[in-house]
């Protein structure tokens, strides 16, 4: 259980991703919004309370990893990171420019902190379930953390890695699904639907639940449970909104990639201060 | 093969994405059994048409983000008569489904039409893991594949109507955005057969993609220096116009070739391997130097990564200079 105060802080650290999540696509005028937006939920919760890591040391021994799959949530996980101290604040007005730090997708020899490069979709779990099975050969303690996208998961690669996972009993594994129901095109129920994660990942001997993505404690009591050491990997299946919180993209079937003005962008930032 | 080349290499009003939309929605309503496939990259390069999905059942299908399946799929299609084009970006087509066009695709003899947009530097603002500067390379080997990379839209449709109509497996390494235009409408293309577009006595310059442009420009400079540059648009990358290589060869004596992709297995490898066993004559070779992409802006990258006609022009010397007197 999270104490009030606890809430309290963990929502203004969310509130802190989105703002500069908005910020930094309005330098360059587009990006990833709908995607980034969807984790900064999540990404409050890991970085402001449940992942050790420290920022002085991005590559420290002890510390929790984090493969963000979907590569192009990049921003929302550079405000986390950057908030949290790995960077200056300053490098985020930096998004895409030539000889950035911070590319639209998470690259992990260019930001300090990013631990995994993703962009090319349904790669990232096969990476984490290698990291996660060196620690348990290592009898190392680390949590493995994973994100991937509704739509992401149809690659098959993700599929092989599940199996993998639970064959090799990775408990030290916790995997979020984004289901925030839409990819690029549409919904992802329109393309290919893959409802439902939870019975999915349970048929594939994972242990699964289902949160509301948007729910600071729900989040926190999930992976507090998902972080146990019974032989099974753990997956929290987040129901999310793509957009949420970012006025002018939330509840938008055409919210992946867009256009962000200086202007939508501070109107957006107020409504997040309001 | 007649082609009429345009007076001003000026941005073309269409995107070579709305070229293509037009184009394949146009072939599907004449012939029911062509397909276009998507892998959740459909707004991309279909735009509009992707909302109207429900108009071309059975023909538009949107697979999902799995580019090993919706290659494999098409195959499949394909063995029982239908005519599928496959679109995504061009790395999570020659990368991703690699081992499906190998093998249910080319050594099968499937009749599949692989569309992989945004090669090289025009991945843009999508950086290094979608800046495609291997594709040919991770392709050209595969026998019974034709790979082609066409320079404006007016080739693009061309191109894309001959495909419709031809039996076999054709790789084609798109832009999207809107390109120099080249050609003017009525222009006609052969596969395989690379056209002269300026002539030239000094040097010949071998380019591809949205190269040419960058070659017509560097001639142009060339010229100015008193050096006559030869400007070939090789839009065949394989197989390659072997004959127009030799004669070039023959006649101007070096060779610079130039592309969006990287110098290793390439257009610029394939000149050499021609050159070195027929008519051993100077080749310099314009490309991306065996590193990885990055996010930056066309301008930038084109700088960046040695793409611009003033690399171009100081190869193109490079290799007259080398000629044997
Ligand atoms: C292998 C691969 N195929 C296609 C893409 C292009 N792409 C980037 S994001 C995206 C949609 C992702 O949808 P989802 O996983 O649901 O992410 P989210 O909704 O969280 O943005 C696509 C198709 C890619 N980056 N990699
Ligand atoms: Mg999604």
């Amino acid at each position: 259980m999270l104490t009030d105060k606890k809430v309290q802080e963990l929502e203004q650290f969310a509130k802190e991703i989105r703002i500069h999540t908005i910020d930094q696509m309005a330098v360059r005028g587009f990006g990833h919004m709908g995607g980034a937006m969807s984790i900064c939920d999540l990404l409050s919760v890991l970085y402001g309370k449940q992942m050790k890591v420290d920022p002085q040391r991005p590559q420290w021994e002890e510390r929790d990893w984090l493969i963000c799959s979907k590569g192009h949530a990049g921003p929302a996980v550079y405000s986390a990171l950057s908030l949290k101290g790995f960077f200056p604040r300053g490098w985020l007005k930096t998004l895409n420019q030539p000889q950035t730090s911070l590319p639209s997708h998470c690259d992990h020899k260019k930001t300090p902190g990013i631990d995994v490069t993703t962009g090319s979709l349904g790669q990232g779990l096969s990476v984490a379930a290698g990291i996660a099975l060196a620690k348990k050969i290592d009898q190392n303690q680390n949590q493995i953390y994973c994100i991937i996208g509704d739509g992401e998961s149809q690659e098959g690669q993700n599929w092989e890695a599940i199996m993998f996972a639970a064959q090799n009993k990775l408990d030290n594994l916790i995997l979020f699904v984004d289901n925030n129901k839409q990819q690029l095109d549409n919904t992802t129920a329109n393309i290919c639907n893959m409802e439902s994660f939870k019975e999915k990942l349970e048929s594939f001997h994972w242990e699964a639940e289902e949160v509301d993505g948007h729910d600071l404690e729900a989040i926190d009591a999930a992976i507090e449970r998902a972080k146990n050491r019974n032989g099974k990997p753990h997956a929290v299946v987040l129901n999310t909104i793509k957009g949420k919180g970012c006025s002018f993209a939330e509840n938008i079937l055409k919210n992946h990639h867009i256009n962000v003005s200086k202007e939508q962008a501070e109107d957006a930032i107020d409504a997040l201060n309001r | 093969m007649s082609i009429i080349t345009a007076k001003e290499h000026e941005l073309s009003t269409q995107t070579m994405a709305q070229v293509y939309a037009e184009t394949i929605t146009k072939l599907m309503e004449e012939n029911k059994d062509i397909m276009e496939l998507e892998a959740d990259l459909g707004a991309c390069i279909m735009g509009g048409k992707m909302d109207e999905i429900d108009k071309y059942p059975g023909q538009l299908i949107n697979c999902g983000i799995q580019e090993a399946n919706m290659i494999g799929t098409a195959c499949g299609l394909s063995a029982a008569g239908k005519i599928p084009f496959a679109h995504s970006f061009a790395p999570f087509i020659a990368r991703r489904a690699n081992d499906q066009i190998f093998i249910s695709g080319c050594y099968s003899d499937a009749n599949v039409k692989l569309i992989g947009s945004d090669p090289g530097i025009m991945a843009a603002y999508n950086g290094g893991t979608h800046m495609p500067f291997e594709d040919v390379a991770a392709l050209r080997a595969f026998p019974a594949l034709t790979i082609m990379e066409p320079t404006d839209g007016v080739m693009l449709k061309s191109l894309i109507r001959q495909l419709a109509e031809k039996k076999g497996m054709y790789y084609v390494r798109c832009a999207r955005k809107a390109v120099a235009k080249i050609y003017e409408e009525g222009s006609e293309f052969e596969i395989g057969k690379a056209n002269v577009i300026k002539n030239g006595t000094d040097v010949t310059i071998i380019a591809a993609g949205i190269m040419v442009a960058e070659a017509l420009k560097a001639a142009q400079i060339l010229e100015e220096d008193g050096i006559s540059a030869r400007v070939v648009d090789m839009f065949t990358i394989k197989p390659l116009d072997e004959e127009m290589v030799c004669k070039c060869a023959e006649e101007t004596g070096a060779i610079v070739t130039a592309e969006n992709h990287s110098i290793y297995n390439g257009l610029g490898s394939a000149v050499c391997e021609v050159i070195a066993e027929n008519i051993p004559v100077p080749v310099e070779k314009v490309g991306v130097q065996d590193v990885f992409g990055e996010v930056g802006d066309m301008e930038y990258l084109k700088k960046r990564f040695h793409l611009t006609a003033a690399d171009i022009v100081i190869k193109a010397k490079a290799a007259a200079a080398r000629k044997r007197g």
